[in-house]
């Protein structure tokens, strides 16, 4: 049995150097030639300024800007590091509210949210996307009835017409890849830079 | 529920049968030791490293050995992973300045990661260094996959081989999973998926400043080389807490599918290999008829629940299936086909909240794990998960018509059904005992994270993903605790040994086995009726296992949410 501790040290050490180091590494150096902007995080800029990452949701609560979904995340207490406290889209501590669909506190958030939504535009009905945290608390995206639901709250707080902001957003609709998988989304923070520059102009 | 789901699920299950045959064949040559297409490229470097430890590659071992090679490697790769861990701090490549990873944390993420477990205590871009992220868990991903695979085929040589002391070498086996199958198709996923959107990086956490004006840190990393062997492996430990639901583990509903491929890959081309080897493919086909059945049968279950959506949202006024823990690129179908996936496969990975469910739609993965994995399974342990329960199936129909059971030409005998029971009843053993352990301890209890009969469901699915090796959580539990880092890796370890050891010892004595010759009163394995027989047996034996713990949670829960009842 001993005669076996020479091939497991050694086969641990030299898998070890391949899966763990020489692997990752020349993935890194193929990826950075091939695919350089994915391989840094797909970063987004606008006016020279890196305002985020294309995949990555950040929180918007201006009335003037389209909102992503509810986030769960949180972070430490900038007055008291000790003590966590919720930071949405803190996408440096990912996570889901893992609250159970029996749970009240699910059902009371809920409906605290749908009535300010139902508030904002009773015209409609209230998206579920809305009303929902995601599962990493960073989801970039949201319905295309979620983005429809915002148009008239944006365009009063912008002053714009709301069939402008209607294009806009049809605009971003992005369907399911080859008409089958996945669901149509449209990428907040991608939908509000084109804002941005529409109210500008 | 839409038409375009059912369309999803029927691609899917498309792909996979296609993916069985190719890659079986190329599996099935790569352990034969058959020149294949890469060898140009690594039979030098293979025979380098069987000099360098001093390997005689024509040198088998008895299953004793074989085990006890399992065992060097596994404890090997604990060390290594554990003093990782713990001395992290003073490594390089750790831009954001991990410290040492505390002494039960560190226990539990190194027994998690030998064990193919990759069960989530950590989070991953708040406690973990790149060095630790590749060296460590990258490796472990590689290399107990590589285990896994290289027992399933010294399993099916117990059949394939008629009065031979040997089942093989581990040495050779774990070498050449490692070099021939899991590192060229994880070089060309990582790839591919960098181009979907996932970061390979070693740079450090990007700060931005949001349209608002809002400060954001953005953690990347070398994840697209974890994320490739994470899923084909089907290890399941994220590089991020939130695991495959983060955008920078799983960006579009393509890496969703293809990831989703890549878990169930390896356990149903397994199939292939076994038929392949032991002379009949149709024996293969008929093991994966059975998987594909329940594989099946799970969707059909959880896609409608989840779809269906929670009542108490609906009495709001609010429609739709259920979103709550889910992603929008994904949508209800996307996550409820992944949460099938991954308990199915001994994966674990998540791309949505298991915990906010339903409880129906979280009832299933429970319950995959409960029947320990054995659909398409994980690498390697689903298929030897599976002989298991052939044994039983073909012992009961033995008994049925009074004849001493055979399959493939062995005859099975109170050997190999005493091992075969043992390895089926440790799993409950883990599972409700330690849930059992968990619920007498008042701190333990305190750490469910949702009120009602769903705290009690957390902890019964701790106790099951763990033992099953799968990984995936209710994630509402509070599981980071002296408590539950130790009791969940004991939960771990049985999970995987007491499962290798007796499947390899049921190896070892069927291939000193002489073959006997079929003849008209030797019941065929190929059929519909076999197929139904094992799958009878499986749901027999899991029912009457798992039922009672199943009515106590998710089954209750059920019931009461249908009658508008929340807890508070």
């Amino acid at each position: 049995m001993l005669k076996q501790l020479r091939p497991a040290l050694v086969l641990l050490v030299v898998l070890t150097v391949v899966t763990g180091l020489a692997y990752p590494f020349a993935i890194t150096g193929l990826a950075g030639v091939l695919f350089p902007s994915q391989a840094a995080g797909s970063l987004v800029t606008s006016n020279g300024q890196i305002v985020g990452s294309a995949l990555i949701g950040q929180s918007f609560t201006s009335d003037k800007y389209f909102h992503g979904r509810l986030s769960a995340t949180s972070g430490p207490d900038p007055k008291d590091p000790s003590k966590t406290i919720s930071q949405p889209y803190n996408a440096a501590n990912s996570s889901g509210s893992n609250l159970a669909p029996t749970n009240k506190a699910l059902v009371d958030r809920v409906k605290d949210d749908a009535a300010k939504l139902k508030a904002e535009n009773p015209h409609a009905p209230v998206p579920q996307d809305l009303v929902t945290t995601s599962g990493s608390g960073l989801d970039p995206d949201i319905t295309p009835e979620a983005a429809f639901f915002q148009v008239p709250r944006v365009a009063k707080a912008r002053n714009i017409p709301e069939d402008k902001l209607h294009d806009l957003v049809s605009n971003h609709v992005e369907g399911r890849i080859l008409g089958i998988i996945g669901e149509p989304k449209v990428n907040v923070l991608a939908l509000n830079i084109a804002l941005d520059r529409l109210a500008k102009n | 529920m839409t038409v375009n789901g059912w369309i999803q699920i029927i691609l899917f299950s498309a792909v996979i049968i296609a993916l069985a045959k190719p890659l079986g064949g190329y599996m099935t040559a790569v352990f034969a030791g058959e020149r294949t297409i890469l060898a140009p490229v690594l039979r030098p470097i293979e025979r380098l490293f069987y000099r360098l430890a001093g390997i005689d590659e024509n040198q088998e071992q008895h299953w004793l050995s074989y085990v006890f090679a399992v065992a060097l490697f596994h404890i090997g790769g604990f060390v290594l992973l554990y003093a990782l861990l713990r001395l992290q701090g003073f490594l390089p490549f750790n831009p954001a300045g991990q410290g040492a990873v505390e002494q039960g944390l560190a226990f539990n993420t190194a027994v998690s990661f030998i064990t193919n477990t990759n069960w989530q205590n950590y989070g991953g871009e708040t406690t973990l260094s790149y060095l630790t992220q590749m060296l460590g868990l990258t490796h472990q991903n590689f290399l107990s996959a590589a285990s896994g695979i290289a027992i399933a085929i010294a399993v099916i040589r117990g059949f394939s081989r008629a009065s031979s002391k040997t089942v093989g070498s581990f040495w050779v086996d774990v070498t050449r999973a490692t070099l021939y199958v899991l590192l060229p198709i994880s070089t060309v996923a990582a790839l591919f998926l960098v181009w979907q959107g996932i970061p390979q990086t070693l740079g450090p956490y990007v700060d931005v400043t949001t349209l608002e004006g809002a400060k954001q840190t953005i953690a990347v990393g070398p994840v697209a080389s974890q994320i490739a062997i994470k899923m084909f492996g089907t290890n399941g430990g994220g590089f991020f807490n939130a695991n495959a639901a983060h955008p920078f583990e799983n960006p579009t509903a393509l890496s969703n599918f293809v990831q989703m491929a890549l878990i169930f890959a390896i356990g149903a081309a397994l199939t292939n290999v076994f038929g392949r080897m032991v002379g009949n493919q149709k024996q293969g086909w008929a093991i994966f008829a059975v998987m594909g059945i329940l594989f099946l049968a799970g969707v059909a279950i959880v896609y409608p629940a989840e779809a269906g959506g929670n009542p108490l949202i609906h009495a709001l006024g609010i429609e739709g299936g259920n979103l709550e823990g889910k992603e929008v690129r994904f949508g209800v179908l996307g996550s409820s086909l992944f949460a099938v996936v991954t308990t199915d496969a001994s994966c674990g990975a998540v791309n949505a909240m298991h915990d906010s469910f339903t409880a129906l739609g979280g009832m299933i993965p429970l319950i995959n794990m409960q029947l320990g994995e054995i659909i398409f399974g994980g690498v390697g342990s689903g298929l030897y998960g599976m002989v298991v329960f052939v044994i039983i199936a073909i012992f009961v129909a033995g008994l049925m018509v009074g004849r001493t059971p055979e399959y493939l030409g062995k005859k099975i005998e109170s050997k190999e059904v005493k091992m075969a029971m043992l390895a089926i009843l440790c799993l409950p053993l883990a599972m409700l005992g330690g849930t059992a352990v968990a619920l007498s301890v008042p701190s333990a209890v305190s750490a469910m994270g949702n009120p009602g009969p769903h705290g009690y469901t957390e902890v019964l699915y701790a106790f099951s993903s763990t033992a099953a090796n799968n990984g995936s959580a209710f994630a509402g539990l509070s599981a980071n605790t002296m408590f539950y880092n130790v009791l969940l890796a004991i939960s771990m370890l049985m999970g995987r040994f007491l499962v290798v050891v007796p499947a390899l010892a049921i190896a070892g004595s069927l291939a000193a086995k002489k073959t006997v010759p079929t003849s008209a009163g030797t019941f065929p394995t190929t059929g519909p009726l076999f197929v139904g027989l094992v799958i009878g047996v499986i749901l027999i034996i899991g029912g009457l296992t798992f039922f009672p713990s199943l009515a106590l949670g998710p089954i209750v829960e059920h019931l009461a949410i249908e009658a508008g009842q929340s807890w508070g």
